[in-house]
């Protein structure tokens, strides 16, 4: 275990180390000079001379990498050009919608997508199992967007239940009860989501069935319902459980579309306006953070994985 | 030609959705190769007169914010549609493809094209395709690029397992022995046995291409807008959706059915399949 521990930790670390020479690389691929790009064609020389000496881009390319990471990992992700603050205060400014849209997504993932997905495995190969397989095939197909818009114009728009925009911070006026802005946004988001989830849950089950030990539960002769909830499901959801990490570090991702349809003020939204501000440095840093956050994430599944079930060896 | 129709109208028969998802993609193939002759406006053809008309009379869907005939942009389009899944498939395979079966045949350079493959699998994607339209540019042919480097990554995964997998297999191991180098083998014994689960494959990268594309088209960062997309319809008709309900149907359900019937036909594909590769494919 400690051995698996190390050469696993260590893999995510390399390929962390990898993922932000590309991150760092990419300010470097655009076109143009980047200063320029950022300050756009109107930048007086002292304003260049400026940017070009706060980002170090005098120095030598691996230098000037060095000193990027340095920062990043003692927190400080740079100045962002637009709102001329850290990095790390747009990103935290952003961080409450996106991690609470997040969370209340992965409710609807959960709540759908595991129950729906143990319903088709066990009616396996009936109307109701092709039916479910079906519509989980239709919201993988679906855009988020366009669900979202639909459900503005009808529960927004139309019946008035949920607000269309927006997201009032649940530490200011409102307190929990702003959490509705975020309604219709996360339903829209769990759309393609909760349909993978089902997915998965529905094969984890039939692949559990098949093996030995739920074949010689039968043979004892324990009840049925007792084979799929003790011996099958158990086991199942090891696997599903496993996939809820790498989910919630796809939703942060996700949400940029999501976020833009309902204007909510949360990271996705942010790498969209920087993208059209060019203001670079947001977008490296929050590139940075969710690719830290994916292997984290993934790192913490794997490992807890491991120890639920030994049998998983490092391949 | 009585035996190929018999043995593709079985299957066909036993899953009408997916007979019903082809003649779907045939229909939209129709719309792309004909849509002047279809389309009964030109797409672009501005009417401030009748602007936001409903469903009906001359214009069949209505018309958009700029008195632009719904109909004739959604056969139009078409060609985007297609233009990008077909682009995207070509870039996902034609890159996707060499990175596994090199990686597959030589260990030591493989260990370090999917370590490569890894770090790009660990950017989530729609922010590794917006990553790349910013350092390209805004543009059809970029978005393609953007999108396909998306599912490179996947397709050289699949690709490396199946060829490794068929690497091993006797008779690879005896056209070794008999001396055929690696060009042969890959040409004759490695790439015919990987037919179909790369047809699998780009079925579903086909699928997930509109659905990319689509999501870049509504950041405002994919097709430029005087091109006639169904993201870029729905794009522009966000405003409008309480007043026109009708310009977010239509493209919509065109994104929708299209990405909906390739998924199908991946499917029925994939249980057509090997069911030794069934579990490496799709997702």
């Amino acid at each position: 275990m400690g051995r698996y521990v190390i050469r696993r930790t260590g893999a995510a670390i390399m390929t962390l180390i990898a993922a932000s020479i590309v991150i760092f690389a990419f300010i470097h691929l655009i076109p143009g000079d980047p200063v320029y790009v950022m300050l756009g064609d109107g930048a007086t020389p002292e304003q260049v001379a400026a940017l070009r000496d706060r980002m170090g881009l005098d120095e030598p390319v691996v230098v000037q990498y060095l000193i990027w990471a340095g920062n990043a990992l003692q927190g400080d992700l740079g100045q962002s050009i637009f709102f001329d603050t850290p990095v790390t205060q747009v990103i935290r400014e952003g961080a409450e919608t996106s991690i609470l849209l997040a969370l209340i997504t992965m409710v609807w993932i959960v709540a759908f997508g595991v129950p729906v997905g143990i319903l088709a495995a066990i009616r396996q190969g009936t109307v109701i199992d092709q039916g479910l397989s079906g519509l989980a095939m239709l919201l993988a197909s679906v855009p988020t967007f366009w669900v979202g818009l639909y459900l503005i114009l009808i529960f927004a728009a139309g019946l008035g239940w949920f607000p269309s925009s927006g997201y009032p911070s649940i530490f200011e006026e409102g307190g929990l009860a702003n959490l509705r802005y975020l309604i219709l946004p996360s339903l829209a988001l769990a759309a393609p989501n909760a349909a993978l989830i089902l997915r998965l849950t529905r094969a984890s089950m039939l692949d559990v069935a098949r093996e030995d030990y739920v074949r010689t539960a039968r043979a004892k002769g324990i009840a049925p319902s007792r084979v799929v909830l003790r011996h099958i499901l158990r086991n199942a959801l090891l696997a599903v459980v496993s996939a809820f990490g790498f989910t919630f570090a796809a939703l942060i991702s996700e949400a940029v579309v999501t976020e833009t349809v309902f204007a909510l003020p949360g990271v996705g939204r942010t790498v969209v306006q920087s993208i059209l501000r060019r203001d670079y440095p947001v977008i490296q840093g929050v590139i940075l953070i969710i690719v830290c956050m994916y292997l984290v994430i993934n790192l913490a599944v794997d490992l807890s994985y491991r120890l639920l079930d030994p049998r998983v060896e490092l391949e | 030609m009585r035996q190929i129709l018999m043995t593709w109208a079985r299957p066909m028969a036993a899953r009408p959705m997916t007979a019903l998802g082809i003649a779907f993609l045939l229909l939209i193939v129709l719309f792309a190769a004909a849509s002047p002759w279809i389309a009964p406006f030109p797409p672009d053809q501005i009417d401030p007169v009748n602007r936001l008309l409903e469903p009906g009379g001359a214009h069949l869907l209505g018309t958009d914010h700029f008195g632009r005939d719904t109909f004739s942009r959604v056969v139009y389009g078409a060609r985007l549609a297609l233009l990008i899944g077909v682009g995207v498939v070509a870039f996902a395979l034609a890159s996707g493809v060499p990175i596994g079966i090199l990686s597959a045949l030589y260990p030591n350079l493989g260990k370090v094209l999917m370590r490569m493959v890894d770090v790009l699998m660990s950017f989530p994607s729609l922010l590794l395709a917006l990553g790349l339209i910013v350092i390209l540019g805004q543009g059809v042919f970029n978005a393609i690029l953007a999108i396909g480097l998306i599912y490179l990554t996947t397709t050289a995964r699949i690709v490396y397992g199946v060829a490794l997998r068929l690497k091993a297999e006797p008779y690879v191991e005896a056209a070794r022995s008999a001396g055929a180098g690696p060009w042969w083998i890959v040409t004759r014994h490695i790439l015919p046995n990987m037919i179909s689960p790369l047809l699998v494959q780009a079925s579903f990268v086909f699928a997930f291409a509109q659905l990319g594309a689509a999501s870049l088209d509504f950041l405002g960062l994919g097709a430029p807008p005087d091109i006639p997309s169904w993201g870029n319809m729905l794009a522009e008709s966000r405003i409008y959706i309480t007043r026109a309900s009708w310009l977010l149907q239509w493209p919509g359900l065109m994104i929708v059915l299209t990405a909906f019937s390739l998924n199908l036909v991946g499917d029925a594909l994939r249980d057509r399949m090997d069911p030794r590769f069934r579990e490496m494919v799709g997702k």
